[in-house]
């Protein structure tokens, strides 16, 4: 048996080379299809994932001069997933439910980004009031069931919604309710049990909710080869009768492609998709990780299929869209994020008279 | 009349709670089909259809949460735990999503859930199925913490939970689901977080809650014999305490007995004797006293699962040490 463990780990290293088997996976990936856009639709996506980047640097920049603080997880890389899943979705319509990662998420559902700085910040003006910080973001309005700090917890909570949308339509006859929801959670939370639970849920009463997984190779520093037996997280869609799809996840028109047929089945009343999109963070897991155990090369291979720059080659490369036109939303985008900062620091504390407020329903 | 059942006066909380509302819906293991272990849910499913009365997988932590999300847009459920034990597996769900969401939420979402089930120490159900898991639960913010005791104010009760715009963990005991009593006619609720004034005395205030409620009122009996006047009190909510019932009780017999079933260390005895500690603490004319479960596992041998729950004759000695001795 050790042997056995042993010979294992030894074809790992070899087989994947120095980029690593989610590296190879990505690269011989054959994606399905990918979204048409006009050129407004490519420019809101753009725009979408170049606030979410930009809004997270400057997260890093607050955080390192203490103005924010716990643990804070930046998105960077990842965009293609929120914006090319969301920006399929209708926005205060369907529902959207995130992890600790969350700050993009609740940008692309449309949270303001003057709510989610001054949440970071601990600010009343905060879309939790200051009482949830960057774990906890929280929007009814935006239909952000919220940001989850415990591994796993979001997943049944977005089934409740997904199972309130159909409760909505026949025990309450109300005809129009075909709301979906997503739910976003990464390659480490694949191991526990809620995500099996509520697969099996999701497709036995054809719930309408997409799974998201943000399979960005590490949980800290888990390697996922080294966590799961079957890395291909897709493929235990199978096992559940459920349909599944592997994505390229920094390509936002391949996920806008996935998430809409995933969209089409749920509202059909064809019931779950679990979307498994191949991405990676180009940071540490959160703003206190020192990295230290991602190869250079692997970093490398990722930050040259950034999300981003991958957009703007093919909306450029495909006449919709000029490079100035890019850079203008940039200038748009570096001013809003400024914005929101000033706006967090000169936004007023909690009234500490109002430290128990929030508890019970009345209040 | 015959009388009501307790796990029928439960039903029929339920029963007209859903035919009130229709956003209020049942979900657990064998809820639907089943009726419910105890058989609180019987006919429901075929009454309201199977997506109002869910019969779930086995699968705790995932359908506790889904409740939570169900609440959180709009929809009321009822979660049965097929024995409150079991919730062990959605200790996460009740106190970080239902306890603890609204709050760090800052207010987005209000949680309109209740946590019901079969619990207490029973007759040689082993450690597992003997859990008293509202002394687990005290801590966690947010959450409203009942039991009921009697078939009239658990249908009372679960009616008001049923209503309140807060998680309400509402706790059954397995040994009195088969109490019966005339019940009120008409549609009536109970407060829940009014204590329950059982009877009323002179010499020692006894608080209590669910099944020792009745083993209270079996001491009770035997002291009033003795000239020894309890004034009994059904805390009703252990969460939060209705302090201003108890402390008028204090101030009129200055001495307090807490009868409880849960174990001693960390119960909610220790906790509701360090309150009138804190408020009452000049009305005492005595230490107050705990009688407690020992602090093992529920034992399976008869003997020994007596010996590990309070018993009547045990109440009687520590009110009349108190009133005789004052100790
Ligand atoms: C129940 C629980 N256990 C452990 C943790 C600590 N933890 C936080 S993030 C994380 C890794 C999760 O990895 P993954 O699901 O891949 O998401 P990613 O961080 O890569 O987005 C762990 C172990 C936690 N938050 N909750
Ligand atoms: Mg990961």
């Amino acid at each position: 048996m050790g042997q056995d463990i042993a010979m294992e780990t030894e074809r790992t290293a070899v087989g994947t080379g120095l980029t690593g088997a989610h590296a190879e996976r990505l690269s011989g990936l054959v994606t399905a299809s990918r979204a048409q856009v006009d050129r407004d639709t490519g420019l809101a996506l753009y725009r979408d994932m170049t606030l979410g980047r930009r809004f997270e640097d400057k997260c890093a920049e607050m955080y390192y001069r203490g103005k924010m603080f716990g643990f804070v997880h930046l998105y960077n890389g990842q965009e293609a997933v929120s914006t090319g899943v969301i920006g399929a979705m209708k926005r205060q319509h369907d529902w959207f439910c995130s992890t600790y990662r969350d700050h993009v998420h609740a940008l692309s559902a449309g949270v303001p980004a003057r709510e989610v700085m001054s949440e970071l910040f601990g600010k009343e003006t905060g879309c939790s009031k200051g009482r949830g910080g960057s774990m906890h973001l929280f929007s009814k309005e935006h239909h952000l069931l919220g940001g989850y700090a415990f591994i796993g917890e979001g997943i049944p909570v977005a089934l409740g919604a997904a199972f309130t949308s159909r409760y909505k339509r026949e025990a309450l006859g109300e005809a129009d309710s075909d709301s979906v929801t997503a739910a976003f959670f990464g390659d480490g939370t694949c191991n526990i049990g809620q995500f099996y639970e509520c697969l099996n849920m999701a497709q036995l009463w054809k719930l309408p909710i997409i799974f998201v997984v943000e399979n960005n190779k590490w949980a800290i520093g888990m390697d996922h080869n080294r966590a799961t037996s079957d890395p291909e997280i897709w493929r235990k869609a199978a096992s559940f009768g459920m349909a599944g799809e592997e994505v390229d996840g920094m390509d936002v028109l391949a996920v806008r492609a996935a998430a809409e047929r995933a969209v089409a089945r749920a509202r059909a009343g064809e019931g779950p998709t679990l979307l498994e999109c191949l991405t990676y963070r180009f940071r540490g897991h959160s703003l206190a990780d020192p990295d230290e155990l991602r190869a250079e090369e692997e970093k490398q291979f990722w930050a040259q299929r950034d999300p981003l720059k991958a957009l703007e080659r093919d909306l450029v490369s495909a006449g919709l869209v000029s490079s100035e036109d890019l850079r203008a939303i940039e200038k748009e985008i570096d001013a809003e994020v400024q914005d929101c900062v000033d706006f967090a620091l000169s936004a007023p504390e909690p009234d500490s008279s109002e430290l128990t407020r929030y508890i019970w329903a009345e209040d | 009349m015959a009388g009501t059942l307790l796990f029928n006066a439960l039903r029929e909380a339920i029963d007209e709670e859903m035919a009130l509302d229709p956003h209020v819906c049942v979900m657990g293991e064998d809820v639907g089909h089943y009726g419910g272990s105890y058989k609180v849910t019987k006919d429901l499913c075929e009454k309201y259809g199977e997506l109002r009365v869910l019969d779930t997988p086995i699968a705790e932590n995932s359908f506790t949460g889904m409740a939570v999300g169900a609440a959180m847009t709009g929809l009321r459920p009822i979660v049965e735990g097929m024995n409150m034990g079991f919730l062990l597996l959605a200790f996460n769900q009740i106190s970080n999503n239902m306890g603890m969401l609204r709050y760090t939420s800052g207010g987005n979402y209000t949680i309109p859930t209740v946590v019901r089930g079969p619990g207490g120490v029973g007759r040689q159900l082993g450690a597992e199925h003997s859990q008293r898991l509202e002394a687990y639960f005290h801590a966690v913010p947010g959450i409203k913490i009942v039991a009921c005791s009697t078939p009239t104010n658990a249908k009372g009760l679960m009616k008001a939970a049923i209503r309140d715009n807060n998680p309400v963990l509402f706790f059954e005991h397995v040994l009195l689901y088969n109490l019966t009593e005339e019940l009120p006619e008409g549609d009536y609720i109970c407060a829940l977080d009014q204590a329950d004034l059982v009877k009323e005395g002179t010499d020692v205030t006894i608080l209590t809650y669910s099944r020792m409620r009745h083993h209270c009122l079996k001491a009770v009996e035997q002291l009033e014999a003795d000239g020894i006047s309890v004034e009994l009190i059904d805390l009703i909510s252990l969460k939060p305490f209705d302090m201003e019932t108890i402390a008028r009780s204090i101030r009129k017999t200055h001495k307090v007995i807490v009868v409880e079933e849960c174990m001693k260390t960390g119960g909610i005895g220790a906790e509701l004797i360090a309150l009138i500690t804190e408020q009452c603490f000049d009305e005492l004319d005595a230490r107050p006293v705990r009688l407690s479960s020992q602090d093992i596992p529920t034992p399976y041998n008869g003997n020994l699962e007596n010996l590990t729950i309070i018993q009547p004759h045990q109440i009687v000695e520590a009110a009349q040490t108190i009133v005789r001795e004052g100790l």
